[in-house]
């Protein structure tokens, strides 16, 4: 190393000293000890005491662990795919040459300023059984459903029914939405005019344009954003959280990975057997993130190289 | 998309989609505005009514009393975000800096580890971080919330860094001839020039100290110490969602900043959400 190069490290290290010193002590470190306090009994007022994989094991036949594990994979599988579905089209919508659209990106967008508290109180509301718009909502069509084949539908109570109650987390995190359609607009803005002008001299409709423009063009996009959805949604916590009082929703429809976690470390104290969570949260997280990261290596397409 | 081809027809149909769109993401928000403005036996009416038939404003000043220490959680959330702004935008400026403006040896290596550290979930970390408090004696107080945003946010630094790229290098090369030291070329040159990147880093903190919930569900011990979603939260609970014009009052406060705050920077904070899905 020369002189010169020396002393750039120096500077640079020097530069980034406070990043280091976090990296350090908010990600090194508490990875490091959440590994450690996994193999351990630890309560926080007593020091921990290494118990090798007990809390693995635990875990393994933990039936409430497991329900946490579905309710968490079930939330995830529907509100990433409807996330990207609805935040596209919306942003495909709003990409064509339409009057007004700055009001309507503005109105798409608002909800998702919403802190996660206000979101869950106002949902919580919206999902009232007797009283909530949603269902105001949908009793005509349903009325109209049942003087047509005799049924006697109705809407549920969303939040109080085991089978209802995480589509009505679904819907919450679907109305906040807002962030990826700003996101997805932008990438769409970014794609060349000429490409499409050459496809529609050779004749080709919207969907062939979409199919084979659009979407190969803003994959880089639609990949940042299905990564972010993912470590988002499997941490999902505070609008249950906040929906159930601080509970886990009716037969713990509403118990997620996140919330089964946080009331091992601070409802029972028991940090050990939240740490085994927090590690199996995690590599979770990772695995699925390279699996996708995988799978799109073949599917996007990056610009200029 | 280029719109040659759009005919008079499916103009309309495309413009009916967004109004019906539109109205979806609207609805809920203008139910809680009016929920929020009624005498507590019209939230309970079928079919439900839009307009009160009196506005009472007075559902705001009864909430505020409700939730005990509003104005008190008011100043801890402002008082978290403003904190949390100086150091994240101090120090990843900073960071910034020395990942885009100095050539060192492994520097991009590095980076790609500060990008990896995004994928941590705080749940995972929370239990560490809160046994790591607790020895300092920080839990009850808010230095668990403030000080850590003194050591560089992973997403922040991203941001300023690809904004320090952009960056041309003449006028740094000039002043460095000129005998500049990197402090002084990054105070004088870098950082007059990035006022908008820093603005949108400044502005995303403040929306996540605001927001923020499991942050000060862990670390607050004290009423009064709370922050206005965590007030909110515990009112809520309190009062286990019967009144629901003083809690869509309460829940109307608490956005309102945010709002404000959103339409006073509205033309930077989109480019800034925009910027943050491009070159990645």
């Amino acid at each position: 190393m020369t002189r010169r190069e020396k002393e750039n490290l120096r500077t640079g290290l020097l530069f980034i000293s406070p990043w280091i010193a976090g990296f350090l002590l908010l990600s090194v470190y508490p990875l490091a000890a959440t590994l450690y306090y996994s193999l351990s009994d630890y309560s926080v007022l007593s020091p921990a005491v290494f118990v090798g994989l007990e809390n693995y094991r635990n875990l393994a036949t933990d039936p409430i662990f497991w329900r946490a594990v579905y309710n968490t994979f079930f939330f995830a599988a529907f509100a990433l795919p409807l996330g990207l579905l609805v935040s596209l089209t919306l942003a495909i919508l709003l990409n064509f040459d339409l009057p007004g659209r700055g009001i309507f990106r503005t109105v798409f967008f608002l909800p998702s300023l919403m802190p996660m508290v206000c979101l869950a109180v106002l949902w919580q509301w919206m999902l009232n059984g007797d009283l909530g718009l949603i269902n105001h909502a949908l009793r005509p069509p349903l009325d109209a459903v049942n003087a047509l084949f005799g049924t006697s539908l109705t809407p549920p109570n969303w939040l109080q029914e085991p089978t209802y109650a995480k589509w009505g987390i679904i819907f919450t995190a679907l109305w906040g939405v807002g962030q990826a359609v700003v996101i997805y607009l932008a990438g769409l803005q970014d794609v060349p005019r000429h490409l499409y002008e050459s496809a529609e001299i050779d004749g080709a409709n919207f969907w062939k344009k979409t199919w084979h423009i659009t979407l190969p063009m803003i994959s880089p996009v639609i990949y940042f954003n299905l990564i972010m959805g993912l470590i988002g949604s499997f941490q999902v916590f505070a609008v249950p959280y906040v929906m159930t009082e601080g509970g886990d929703g009716p037969e713990r429809s509403l118990l997620f990975m996140a919330t089964y976690l946080y009331q091992n470390a601070f409802d029972y104290w028991s940090m050990g057997y939240a740490c085994a969570i927090g590690l199996v949260l995690f590599l979770v997280i990772l695995g699925l993130t390279l699996l996708a990261t995988r799978l799109s290596a073949r599917h996007v397409h990056y610009e200029g190289n | 998309m280029p719109t040659t081809s759009l005919t008079r027809p499916l103009k309309v149909l495309l413009i009916c989609c967004l109004l019906v769109s539109a109205w979806a993401f609207l609805a809920p928000m203008l139910w809680m505005l009016s929920t929020s403005l009624k005498p507590l036996n019209e939230t309970m009416t079928l079919p439900p009514v839009w307009i009160p038939s009196e506005i009472q404003w007075r559902n705001y000043p009864d909430a505020i009393a409700a939730m005990g220490h509003f104005w008190r959680y008011a100043g801890n959330s402002f008082f978290l975000a403003i904190m949390t702004v100086i150091g994240t935008v101090t120090s990843s400026a900073l960071a910034a800096y020395g990942f885009s403006r100095i050539e060192w040896k492994g520097r991009d290596k590095v980076f790609v580890i500060l990008l990896a550290t995004m994928m941590i979930p705080f749940p995972v970390v929370m239990v560490p971080l809160y046994s790591l408090f607790k020895s300092l004696e920080w839990i009850g107080t808010f230095k668990p919330l403030w000080v850590p945003a003194f050591l560089a946010g992973a997403f922040s630094v991203f941001l300023l860094r690809q904004f320090f790229l952009t960056l041309p290098k003449d006028m740094a090369e000039a002043a460095r001839i000129d005998g500049c030291n990197e402090l002084q070329i990054f105070w004088y040159i870098i950082l007059p020039l990035s006022k908008p990147a820093l603005l949108v880093v400044a502005i995303f903190q403040f929306m996540a100290t605001w927001n923020d919930f499991l942050g000060p569900l862990i670390y607050l011990t004290e009423q009064k110490d709370f922050t206005l979603a965590l007030g909110l939260q515990s009112f809520q609970s309190q009062q286990g969602g019967t009144a629901w014009h003083q809690l869509m009052a309460a829940s109307t406060l608490v956005v309102l900043p945010v709002i404000v705050l959103f339409f006073f920077t509205q033309r930077t904070f989109i480019e800034g959400i925009a910027a943050t899905g491009s070159k990645n």
